[in-house]
């Protein structure tokens, strides 16, 4: 190679280098902003909070003075809901997913239901919303109750469990259904005793997290029109409630009268975001323990 | 050929199977014996594990076939509407080119079988699992870990578990799909041996790709090509003084 073709090749080489360095600092810096970020949402939540996320607010009930007000019964809420959306979901998104990948022909009609349900879980929440108002609030009566709100938040995640659980139902390898089946088992013996035991990790996985998604909405909820401020905790499934994510938005819009109720509305939010991290983290954990391995 | 056939078991008549548009196998009429070892090879793509799967039905499990003709197993047409596919199946065992067991235990790998046929007593169930890994030969390897998962078996125990897995249903027959090939070969010639002892009591059909195992194996060979049987007589016959020519360019390699 000649002397100035050489010269040309390592000016490009240079180049090269240089611009890796760049796009290395670049990506890192996104990441660190993201980061930084939720560092910052989580000091100032957490440095609000102090003095006031204690066993006192915890065990407390609502009431009209900030000091006093404990969440209690908001905490009930949120889990009461869960125990309404747990199984509605995995029983419908489980279902409707082993129909669509076990039982159903390909055919233009199920490619259409499938595109539907992944654009489904892409629309705003708060339009979920209005359709619990309309079909669970009035149309069954059932007013602003922990049922109606359960069902509207079991809706608006249907879409994702349904898809989630979708994919762990493909990745179930045809050699083991084939096994099955050659042992002479029907459909569903094949689908309850091989398919869905082997995608359950992964249909866990993917309930947790639309479950944690669940119970961090709160538009949907507001539209079904809960009220401001309740003073009892709900007795029953029928009972009006407020959940957490209402509860830190009501106490948010009302800092402009009372400042002290930006402190319990962070203290609500660090409550949130525990039974968040719980959730997500439960989900890692049976993804690690489960792995793959045919 | 088939003049000297005793004790039909398995008799198909113009059998021909269409995936879409392509034709895989062209009105095949063989007559395959009970309890004897029936190997069947050619080169790939040319229908033989078409022709072993149209034995079971499994060829039902993929869109867009159909088959044509009969497929008599005791004198019975196993296309006949009337017939019940997951008791076929039961009748007839098969083990893949793969080995696949379930993610769960060997226990429950075994016992799978027999539990979906309705049997729930334990102590029936600890027979069955006993016997049949016996009969695998898995018996003494696994004797003590019949509680492991079976992915953590090697390969070739993994074979055998499914062997075991397939004669716990009480098969008559066991269709064989390249059972081998995925294995080393210290495996395979157990199972090589393990299948000369079965066919006392079992029809067994194989699909082989290797030519010796054939040979050293098989009672019967079938030659396909292109989805037809060229050639089938008994295996000492067709490898020594094969009728076809084409079958001699198999068998000596310059073809397939």
């Amino acid at each position: 190679m000649n002397m100035p073709a050489k010269q040309a090749l390592k000016r490009r080489l240079k180049r090269r280098k240089r611009l890796d360095l760049v796009m290395r600092a670049l990506s890192f810096f996104a990441a660190v902003f993201s980061l930084v970020v939720l560092a910052i949402v989580l000091y100032r939540v957490v440095v609000q909070s102090i003095g006031w996320l204690n066993i006192k607010f915890l065990t407390g009930t609502l009431s009209m003075f900030p000091e006093k007000a404990g969440i209690s019964g908001v905490i009930l809420g949120s889990l009461l809901l869960m125990v309404i959306v747990i199984p509605v979901t995995l029983i419908l998104g489980v279902a409707t997913a082993v129909y669509l990948e076990e039982y159903s022909r390909r055919s233009v009609l199920r490619s259409v239901v499938q595109t539907a349900i992944a654009n489904l879980a892409g629309v705003p929440s708060v339009i979920f919303g209005l359709l619990g108002l309309t079909v669970f609030s009035r149309f069954l009566g059932l007013g602003s109750s922990i049922l109606a709100g359960g069902l509207t938040l079991s809706l608006l995640v249907l879409p994702l469990v349904v898809v989630s659980s979708s994919e762990a139902i493909k990745a179930v390898p045809l050699f083991l259904r084939d096994a099955s089946y050659a042992l002479g088992a029907t459909k569903w013996t094949t689908t309850w005793r091989v398919v869905l035991p082997t995608a359950m990790p992964g249909i866990l996985t993917g309930n947790i997290l639309a479950l944690s998604r669940a119970i961090g909405e709160t538009a949907p909820l507001v539209v079904l029109g809960i009220p401001a401020l309740i003073l009892r905790s709900p007795r029953s499934l029928l009972d009006d409630f407020t959940a957490l994510p209402v509860q830190i938005y009501y106490w948010t819009l009302d800092t402009v009268l009372t400042p002290e109720y930006a402190h319990l509305a962070a203290a609500t939010i660090l409550v949130l975001l525990v039974m968040m991290f719980v959730l997500n983290g439960s989900a890692i954990v049976i993804r690690r323990k489960f792995a793959r391995r045919y | 050929m088939a003049d000297k056939l005793q004790n039909i078991q398995i008799r198909t008549e113009a059998l021909s199977l269409h995936y879409g548009a392509f034709q895989a196998l062209k009105e095949v009429d063989l007559d395959i014996p009970a309890r004897r070892i029936t190997a069947l090879i050619g080169p790939s793509g040319c229908g033989k594990s078409t022709f072993l799967k149209t034995l079971n039905r499994m060829n039902d499990l993929i869109e867009g076939v159909r088959v044509s003709g009969k497929v008599l197993i005791d004198g019975e047409d196993i296309y006949d509407p009337a017939v019940d596919v997951p008791l076929l199946r039961k009748k007839i065992g098969m083990v893949f080119q793969k080995p696949n067991p379930f993610p769960m235990t060997v226990y429950d790998n075994i016992a799978y079988g027999p539990r979906i046929h309705g049997i729930r007593n334990r102590r029936d169930l600890d027979e069955i699992v006993v016997r049949s890994l016996k009969d695998a030969a898995l018996w003494p390897e696994v004797k003590d870990r019949l509680k492991t998962n079976a992915l953590d078996l090697s390969g070739g125990q993994q074979q055998r578990l499914c062997i075991a897995r397939a004669l716990a249903v009480e098969p008559e027959i066991l269709l064989l799909d390249e059972s081998t090939s995925a294995l080393d070969p210290a495996s395979t010639s157990k199972i090589e041996d393990l299948m000369t002892q079965l066919k006392a009591r079992y029809t067994i059909v194989m699909v082989t790709h290797n030519m010796q195992q054939a040979a050293r194996i098989s009672d019967w060979t079938a030659v396909f090509m292109l989805g037809e049987v060229i050639e089938y007589n008994r295996t000492g016959q067709l490898f020594n003084q094969p009728r076809e020519q084409q079958t001699e360019a198999y068998l000596t390699g310059r073809f397939g």
